[in-house]
């Protein structure tokens, strides 16, 4: 069953926007496979390597604003960005990674966090280039959404194969040694910073290539939305925690779970309230309706808060634990 | 010169109230080792009682003091006692699980201020509000200088509280080795409840205290919390005096900052300043003042 799981789901994938014509479904699915490769970039540097990093929309940010100016300044096809966004965000990664490392654990985190915010800034402060506060807007290339499906589905995949692969080299043993023990690692001879730069850089590519792609499908962007805190970093954080960090497929699971639960929360349970409010006249369904629709964020918080509570290593991290609660069955204590 | 030292005196004067945000994230910090990123938004909880302390009820915002203090105080040893300390029982892969925490912790209080307030601009209009008296044609701003006074009284208790009490020396041993401390009969549980409360009243006296001079909306909590660990990291960790300091030196800073350079990198000079000080006195100003 596990070893047939992957094949199927991309299977199931693939024939997706054959089988749901509906174009709302087929903009959350692009939304998902996004989320999943920014997720498993997050998940390189976090969850394997044990650097936990705020700054992903930098870097996200930095991949879409060159996307943007590509189109806008050189004429250039966007589609060209899509490389050169990872690279970009490559190159903000590394001059940040060869500075910030020698920081560790929550001062790493910290600075990340300021790395988001000066690049916000310089976004929003330097308009000749970027628009500052108005943002960039471009043409589409595509009015149908299947493309953008197609490219956003080879590019997760990508994303999960190539981490699996690295993941299974020499590499991937180091970075998790640097995870576990870092002055261990050091002791044994691991050029711990070195290996930490290809960590972060690799998380870097993966975000600022669905940075570009985020512009190309979306059309715009502006500081606020692509060097966003909550709405990037954090979402990015969440994708890892919620699906499991440091498991291949957690960042799969938790792409598809937290696109889910944004849309349930911003649309008021799917309609659902909205419904009940047409249905039975009453006003105060439709306050409570228009209350949740706002409250989206509260959802998200609440959801947090409760996850990292209860769900410590996410939901594939924690799947034998979910399941035992499920089935009724307790955990054998161990004597002694 | 007269705009240098016009800029001097603001800087001082927002510095001091910086050190009072500051100074109890860096407890937080020292004690716990929790980087308190709802920090801001405990903050924000403060001046939207004093906002409601000062409109429907019609009391001072100095007097709200006794009112959000304690309230915040509680607050802050609830969230210690049933969102932070579970963690620590709980295994995962990530120690920054707790600073997650926080940061769900400050999403969800944004939004419960939002839910109640909306996020409209509110602002308390007091007599003194815009009220400032001059010393020699430098204008001094009666809101910030009282501010600023009472910012240093509480330093002076803190200092007075965590140096000569015997509750303020089991918290600085629990900040130096939690364990060794367990083992000295020190409820080192209890003393993070504590502290955490005690950082959030901090807090709180900073945010009321801000009240009279500066309009508040949900979402003020972040950019308060981004000052508050730029403060703390350029104070050095668990150190109120180098908060203090911490605090002058961002104000100081920022004021300068927004004169010569421009308004709108202010923020930005605040985050490089971060940087640079984790980089090269990671420390921080508490190398200098040993305490």
């Amino acid at each position: 069953m596990k070893r047939f799981a992957p094949p199927l789901l991309l299977v199931l994938l693939i024939l997706f926007p054959i089988l749901v014509q509906d174009s709302y479904y087929q903009h959350l699915m692009i939304l998902v496979l996004m989320w999943v490769a920014i997720g498993t970039g997050w998940n390189v540097i976090a969850g394997y390597t044990g650097q936990v990093s705020f700054g992903d929309a930098a870097f996200f940010g930095a991949g879409a604003y060159t996307a943007g100016l590509f189109v806008h300044k050189l004429g250039l096809s966007a589609w060209w960005a899509m490389a050169f966004g990872g690279i970009a965000a490559m190159a903000v990664a590394f001059p940040f990674g060869w500075i910030c490392f020698r920081l560790r654990g929550a001062y790493f985190a910290l600075a990340s966090l300021a790395l988001n915010e000066v690049m916000r800034h310089i976004a929003t402060i330097w308009e000749p280039l970027t628009g500052g506060m108005v943002g960039l807007l471009i043409m589409q290339s595509f009015v149908s959404k299947i493309p953008y499906y197609y490219i956003a589905l080879g590019m997760a995949v990508i994303s999960v194969l190539s981490v699996q692969f690295i993941m299974a080299s020499k590499w991937g043993y180091y970075f998790i040694s640097i995870r576990e023990d870092q002055d261990a690692a050091e002791s044994l001879g691991i050029d711990t910073h070195y290996y930490k730069m290809c960590s972060l850089n690799i998380a870097a590519f993966l975000t600022g290539t669905a940075g570009a792609l985020y512009m190309n499908y979306m059309g715009f962007i502006d500081p606020e939305v692509v060097f966003s805190l909550h709405d990037i970093s954090i979402m990015a954080i969440l994708v890892g925690i919620v699906g499991g960090v440091g498991t291949l497929y957690g960042p799969v699971v938790g792409a598809f779970v937290m696109v889910a639960v944004h849309e349930f929360f911003r649309t008021g349970f799917f309609g659902l309230f909205k419904g009940l409010a047409a249905l039975t006249g009453s006003a105060a369904v439709e306050t409570a309706a228009k209350f949740i629709m706002e409250a989206h964020v509260l959802g998200f918080g609440v959801l947090v808060v409760i996850v990292i509570l209860i769900l410590p290593n996410g939901i594939v991290g924690d799947w034998s634990r979910i399941k035992r609660i499920f089935t009724g069955t307790r955990q054998r204590k161990v004597p002694g | 010169m007269d705009v240098f030292l016009q800029t001097l005196v603001a800087g001082i004067l927002k510095g001091g109230l910086y050190g009072l945000i500051g100074m109890g994230m860096s407890l937080i910090m020292g004690v716990m080792g929790i980087i308190n990123l709802a920090h801001g938004q405990l903050m924000m909880v403060a001046m939207y009682i004093t906002f409601v302390c000062f409109t429907y009820l019609g009391l001072d915002p100095y007097a709200a003091l006794l009112i959000t203090m304690p309230a915040l105080f509680l607050l802050g040893a609830l969230i210690q006692r049933y969102a932070l300390n579970p963690l620590m029982e709980v295994e995962s892969l990530l120690p920054e699980n707790q600073v997650l925490m926080t940061v769900g912790i400050g999403m969800v209080l944004t939004e419960i201020a939002r839910f109640i307030f909306s996020s409209d601009y509110k602002s308390v209009q007091t007599a003194y509000s815009s009220s400032s008296f001059f010393l020699r044609g430098i204008s001094f701003s009666v809101a910030l200088t009282a501010a600023f006074f009472i910012a240093l009284l509480f330093t002076g208790f803190m200092f007075w509280f965590l140096l000569k009490t015997d509750l303020g020396r089991a918290i600085r041993a629990t900040a130096q080795d939690k364990d060794a401390a367990l083992l000295m009969g020190v409820d080192a549980k209890r003393i993070t409840i504590l502290t955490f409360g005690i950082g959030s009243a901090l807090v709180a006296a900073a945010g009321t205290l801000l009240m009279p001079i500066y309009y508040l909306f949900p979402d003020i909590g972040s950019p308060f919390t981004r000052k508050a660990f730029v403060i703390t990291i350029l104070g050095g960790l668990g150190s109120t005096v180098g908060a203090i300091f911490g605090g002058l030196t961002l104000g100081l800073a920022e004021a300068f900052g927004a004169t010569y350079i421009g308004m709108a990198f202010d923020d930005m000079i605040g985050l490089l300043i971060f940087i640079l000080v984790l980089l090269f006195l990671p420390s921080g100003f508490k190398r200098l003042t040993k305490i």
